[in-house]
């Protein structure tokens, strides 16, 4: 393999301003997540640490660090010790295929604005947040708290279940574009003139919706919040244990909210598509539109209860993703030269459908007995909790 | 010269961890060592330029089927049940050392004998070998069958998994 | 081509010495004064009830056998999503027979009630 040792100090540069970007949105993320809250709520939110309260993440994360790490007795001190950092890890690799701008020319090189440009960029942030099941699965069985196992196994279990609509719903602009890379996604964008939210909105909306319950975000924390199951998989962590797990998942909300950035609003592309300067500060405007919304969506809706947080997984989004695929497939078969432009008029049809399954099945289960009782025209039980 | 360094850390990685998930005690930590396992596996097959396959590897196998196994051993709860049994099989140990010689020995012979060797001065690889389009192309038209057929496994395994969980009233 | 992943390696080490880095940090700098009371397993306020490890019902074992089949399902879709110019109508109906046939079960296993109490 030939040893080029600009390019190894290139690599390291670019995954080192990846790094502490990232790390330096968490924060900014954070206050703004409680600022827009108490906005929302008609209060002010922080405001003594800093001026507007922008030192308070900071002052938060200095508490934590110098607080006592209290471990169960009977934890597994390895698993538990290690859990945080599995939260952790992945979250922030994800970000090394998310480019955040087209070529620069620094020095007479010709250097790409993306840490690593692989060309199984989706696969590979799939695959990434498969392993982000782990660190909560394993969090909650290490803490030897039968409330954190529960909330474990079922906050693991809600991500699975929704990443299945998530990996479903990109199929469509990997067929509109051809490619799983991340950058060849925005130069498809590019070629389309258009971005691929316009004709693929009913896998924006199921993308969206999907990366909100992969996160553990409102509507979709049940598992995790405080004023249920005792906090579930994080109950037993204190200091700065509790921080990584929350930053991790701040960390994956920026992730969610990046890959929704690139495939489908154009990544870096702006109006003065040619100055690399700018294309970044377009990645994080469109960036943190998505974040703000993801932090409107928390101040605003209440919670979903779990069992209609896994029907709502399971029957209306793995449906419509698979329904939104068919559809881009077939047009793109019987028409390849103009398939944009159709399916940019037949997405608002099919977000139609999908807002109507939406209120078919809601008004269902509206209708169903409570969880405890069993209909006596069901087939048979499946195993109850007890055995 | 790289491909072998990492060849070398990697498969020594992967075996410790391969005889970690037999002789550790805890399960947990047994499925958590097959994961290591997996990802080794799949750091090597990068570095064979399978792509396609390293990514199928982490989400597939280290993705699904560990969190599977991981959600049975706790199903099961059999942490707390194994760890304090004795060796089950502790009669079988002689013959278990008698036919692992025998399989090094075997090794050792095709190794030293040259008889498994490849070919050395292999052709180049074409610029997208393992990516998913070729991966694609191969698999759409000159394997539809055997792809028509995973799809027909895959069905038998929905049904298995709903037959096998369902209690009759 | 492996190349382009080493950027990946660089990351990958930076993000596990920053999360292991941080927790001994917090190990070390944190006070260490354990009491029984404050290391007993949460159970808002009272004395556990029963052992933590407890059985999980069996129907976490279903919805993470049935990802497992999906998943391989959308692992297929992905080539086909990247050639499907090269395939033509061929691949757009060989794509609907596979996909039809785990509609089949899909529907099947809702049925049958699994995916429901959950």
């Amino acid at each position: 393999m030939p040893f080029d040792v600009t390019e190894l100090v290139i690599a390291i540069v670019k995954a080192l301003v990846v790094f502490v970007a990232l790390l330096s949105i968490v924060p900014v993320l954070i206050w703004m997540e409680r600022k827009v809250i108490a906005d929302i709520q008609i209060r002010i939110g922080p405001n003594r640490a800093g001026p507007f309260g922008l030192l308070q993440p900071l002052a938060d994360a200095i508490k934590l660090i110098f607080k006592e790490n209290i471990i169960t007795q009977g934890a597994d001190k390895v698993v538990y010790f290690f859990a945080p950092a599995v939260s952790m890890v992945p979250a922030i690799i994800t970000f090394a295929v998310v480019p955040f701008g087209d070529t620069a020319h620094i020095l007479g090189r010709k250097v790409l604005l993306q840490v690593a440009d692989v060309n199984i960029g989706i696969l590979y942030i799939l695959a990434l947040s498969s392993l982000g099941v782990y660190g909560i699965v394993l969090a909650g069985w290490s803490s030897n708290n039968k409330y954190s196992l529960l909330g474990g196994v079922r906050s693991s279990a809600q991500m699975i279940s929704y990443e299945l609509p998530l990996g479903l719903a990109l199929v469509g602009p990997v067929l509109l574009s051809g490619s799983l890379s991340l950058r060849e996604m925005i130069n498809a964008q590019g070629r389309a003139g258009v971005w691929f939210i316009v004709p693929q909105f009913l896998a924006f909306a199921v993308y969206l919706i999907s990366g909100f319950a992969e996160t553990n975000r409102a509507p979709f924390d049940l598992p995790e919040a405080e004023q249920e199951l005792t906090a579930g998989y994080h109950t037993e962590y204190s200091s700065f244990r509790f921080a990584l797990f929350y930053m991790a998942e701040y960390v994956n909300m920026v992730t969610v909210g990046a890959v929704a950035t690139t495939i489908f609003l154009g990544g870096w592309r702006g109006p003065f598509g040619n100055i690399v300067i700018l294309q970044p500060v377009w990645f994080l405007v469109k960036l943190f539109a998505i974040l703000y919304f993801f932090i409107w969506v928390r101040g605003t809706l209440p919670r979903l209860r779990y069992d209609k947080l896994m029907k709502l997984g399971w029957k209306v989004l793995l449906p419509l993703a698979l329904l939104n695929l068919m559809v881009t497939a077939t047009v793109k078969a019987l028409a390849p030269q103009s398939a944009i432009p159709i399916m940019s008029v037949l997405s608002l049809v099919l977000v139609a459908i999908g807002v109507i399954a939406l209120t078919i099945i809601s008004a269902r289960s509206t209708r169903t007995p409570a969880s405890g009782l069993r209909e006596p025209s069901a087939e048979g039980a499946f195993y109850t909790w007890e055995s | 010269m790289g491909e072998l360094i990492a060849f070398v850390v990697l498969g020594a990685i992967a075996v410790a961890a391969g005889i970690a998930v037999v002789v550790v005690r805890n399960p947990v930590h047994s499925a958590l060592f097959l994961v290591v396992n997996f990802f080794c596996l799949a750091v090597l097959f990068l570095v064979l330029s399978a792509e396609f396959v390293a990514a199928l590897q982490v989400l597939v196998y280290a993705g699904a089927i560990m969190v599977l196994f991981l959600f049975v051993i706790m199903l099961l709860n059999v942490a707390g049940v194994f760890e304090s049994q004795r060796d089950p099989l502790r009669s079988q140990r002689g013959l278990a050392v008698c036919l692992g010689l025998g399989l090094l020995a075997e090794v050792l012979a095709i190794a030293v004998s040259g008889a498994a060797r490849l070919p050395s001065g292999g052709g180049t690889l074409p610029q997208d070998f393992g990516s998913p389009t070729l991966v694609g192309l191969l698999l759409y038209s000159q394997y539809v069958f055997p792809f028509e057929a995973v799809s027909v496994l895959l069905l038998i395994a929905m049904v298995g998994v709903v037959v096998l969980t369902k209690r009759s009233v | 081509m492996l190349s382009a992943y080493f950027p990946i390696l660089v990351l990958i080490v930076l993000a596990t010495g920053f999360a292991l880095g941080a927790l001994t940090l917090s190990h070390v700098l944190g006070p260490k004064r354990p009491n029984p009371a404050k290391s007993e397993p949460y159970e808002c306020g009272m004395r556990p009830i029963g052992s933590a490890r407890q059985r999980i019902p069996v129907r976490f074992y279903l919805i993470a056998m049935l990802f497992i089949l999906f998943d391989i399902e959308i692992v297929f879709l992905y080539p086909w999503a990247i050639v499907f110019d090269h395939l033509g109508l061929f691949g757009l109906v060989e794509m609907i027979v596979f996909i039809a046939i785990l509609v089949v079960g899909y529907v099947y296993v809702w049925r049958k009630g699994a995916l429901e109490w959950e």
